[in-house]
């Protein structure tokens, strides 16, 4: 075994194309393992975790570029670092005959903006997003790690010129048919929402799309918005917008539980505003089908989305939310397959809105689950990467994602986990959750598809039959391909839905 | 509360993307007006530096 690094001073990489550039690296013949980074404090104690230590790594700045490489002999690493400019070359679209540096070097070039797209590292996100704001643009921040205290002076300072402050932590908004973040093509409609969670928006843009309706925006607020801290400045001014906006004509709210005093403010704010808002709001126990005022509470995004279609106009049949008599029968079927010990269900998400709502449907059907998020805290995993009983585990925490790519761009932790699940004789269903879109792996499924069949076949030979049932969140104008993403997984012998809490329902059904 | 109405429905989007380059690809690739910043950590990142280049400035 052999180790190098090679230090590429002032040179500046965003992480996503880094993650490119290492995953691209690490394929190679011979290599163990490959580190591309930016020399900031937490990769640097990365790279020593790794047993990459220099003092010369120690002096590098954020924004030296470091790339270490181990492998089979020093050839082999000398190589790569040798002809590593090969792999830093980007397929970039991007050309410009002037390099825009900064913020204020884009607003000279482009005063008429009304938007930034802030993607910088966390630490320095709320310092461009000022900037933005004080040059009289809406921002979009997809940045997470900035403080609330930022959040809330940001979002203050907005409030009062009329600007929208979409995040911290945004991953999806949709601004009159435009896809930001992590953001799925549907079709433009009469249907707004807000909503707190990306993956929560994109299920609930596509299922309308996919119903044949469309949406006139989505608009994300960042995770922490509707907590008290905040108390809901972002999802305030968007309520608002919708109302007024000429191609709205029901508006939905998606999101985890609001604080008290954050949802009572909602509760109120809707009274005053002239078209029909529903709420969805996952995780909250009890009876929330009842009408607060202009304020429709619904429990799943399902719901909302056939809430939504009814108040726009469209009509819908209201059983969609519940399986077929084809689909129960079918479950009844596969679960007679199922061994005396196998007896669990094990949910490995990517997106976190699914991770929480599969806990929901189970918790609805009296069924407990663990999970590394869970909705009742008494179900918290001690350790996210061992289950126990049933389990879900949302691959996209930060336990899996500091250092290495979210699981919606690359596979690797997700595939793993599906072993390891299988390899459990008391497993009998794996749950699974597939994201397109843009800016999301161009082809999630093959990511992962090899695991699968290897869960399968492994269970097979111990005499047992493993289940695999998946969601895909997407539409036919996707850049992904749908249809041959569902494809892959029906050959593969999965049971696909195209919503996450169907699919929960269809695994509550197997466990019968 | 002095808040405003934001516009930013009403108007066709022009877009500064400061970060992830990929981004700035997708909204080209829906032929959204976009310029993409070349951004790095202003003054190398060191904090104390860019607080007082804050209060300069």
């Amino acid at each position: 075994m052999a180790s190098g690094f090679t230090i590429r001073e002032k040179q500046y990489f965003d992480s996503v194309f880094l993650m490119g550039v290492n995953k691209r690296l690490s394929e190679e013949k011979g290599v163990q393992q490959t580190a591309v980074l930016m020399g900031t404090d937490n990769n640097k104690k990365l790279l020593a975790d790794i047993g990459i230590t220099d003092p010369q790594i120690n002096s590098a700045k954020p924004n030296d570029l470091i790339v270490a490489v181990i492998a089979d002999t020093p050839d082999i690493v000398n190589a790569l670092l040798d002809n590593l400019d090969r792999y830093l070359e980007g397929s970039s679209q991007i050309t410009s005959e002037i390099r825009l540096r900064t913020l204020d070097d884009g607003i000279r070039n482009r005063p008429d903006a009304n938007l930034a797209v802030i993607s910088v590292p966390g630490q320095y996100a709320a310092r461009e997003a000022r900037k933005a704001l004080e040059a009289g643009l809406n921002v979009f921040i997809f940045s997470s790690n900035v403080t609330i205290k930022d959040e809330l002076a940001l979002k203050q300072f907005a409030s009062g010129k009329g600007l929208l402050v979409m995040g911290p932590d945004c991953g999806t908004s949709i601004i009159n048919g435009v896809c930001i973040g992590f953001a799925n093509k549907v079709r433009k409609g009469n249907i707004g929402v807000v909503g707190a969670s990306g993956t929560g928006l994109q299920e609930f843009t596509t299922q309308v799309h996919n119903a044949g309706s469309g949406i006139s925006h989505a608009i994300g607020t960042g995770s922490n918005d509707l907590k008290d801290d905040i108390g809901g400045l972002t999802t305030i001014s968007a309520l608002r917008a919708l109302d007024k906006d000429k191609n709205t004509q029901v508006i939905v709210i998606v999101s985890k539980p609001p604080g008290k005093k954050t949802l009572e403010k909602i509760r109120h704010i809707t009274k005053d505003l002239e078209k029909p808002v529903i709420g969805c709001f996952l995780g909250v126990k009890g009876n929330m089908n009842e009408e607060k005022g202009n304020l429709h509470f619904v429990h799943t995004i399902d719901e909302s989305v056939i809430q939504a279609l009814l108040k726009s106009g469209k009509g819908t049949d209201s059983k969609a939310l519940e399986l077929t008599s084809e689909e129960i029968d079918l479950a009844h079927q596969e679960r007679d397959k199922f061994t005396s010990d196998q007896k669990y269900v094990r949910g490995i998400f990517a997106g976190g809105t699914f991770c929480y709502q599969s806990q929901q449907v189970f918790q609805d059907a009296g069924i407990k689950v663990y999970s590394n998020g869970p909705i009742d805290k008494k179900m918290l995993l001690a350790d996210p990467d061992k289950s126990l009983e049933h389990s879900f585990v949302d691959m996209g925490d930060e336990h899996y994602t500091v250092g290495a790519p979210h699981p919606m761009i690359d596979g690797r932790f997700r595939r793993e986990r599906i072993i390891n699940e299988g390899n459990d004789p008391q497993v009998a269903i794996l749950l699974l959750d597939f994201i397109l879109g843009y800016n999301a792996s161009m082809d999630p499924v093959r990511d992962i598809l090899e695991s699968i069949v290897e869960a399968k076949q492994n269970a097979n030979q111990r005499g047992d039959h493993l289940c695999v049932v998946a969601s895909i969140c997407g539409t036919e104008e996707d850049p992904q391909d749908l249809i041959h993403q569902e494809k892959q997984l029906t050959d593969a012998g999965v049971f696909v839905f195209n919503g996450n809490a169907k699919a929960t329902l269809f695994c509550v059904e197997l466990m019968k | 509360m002095g808040s405003k109405k934001p516009e930013l429905l009403d108007k066709p989007l022009v877009i500064i993307n400061i970060g992830l380059l990929s981004f700035a690809e997708s909204l080209l690739d829906q032929e959204v007006d976009t310029i993409h910043i070349d951004w790095e950590p202003p003054a190398g990142g060191d904090e104390e530096m860019i607080s007082l280049l804050d209060e300069l400035l």
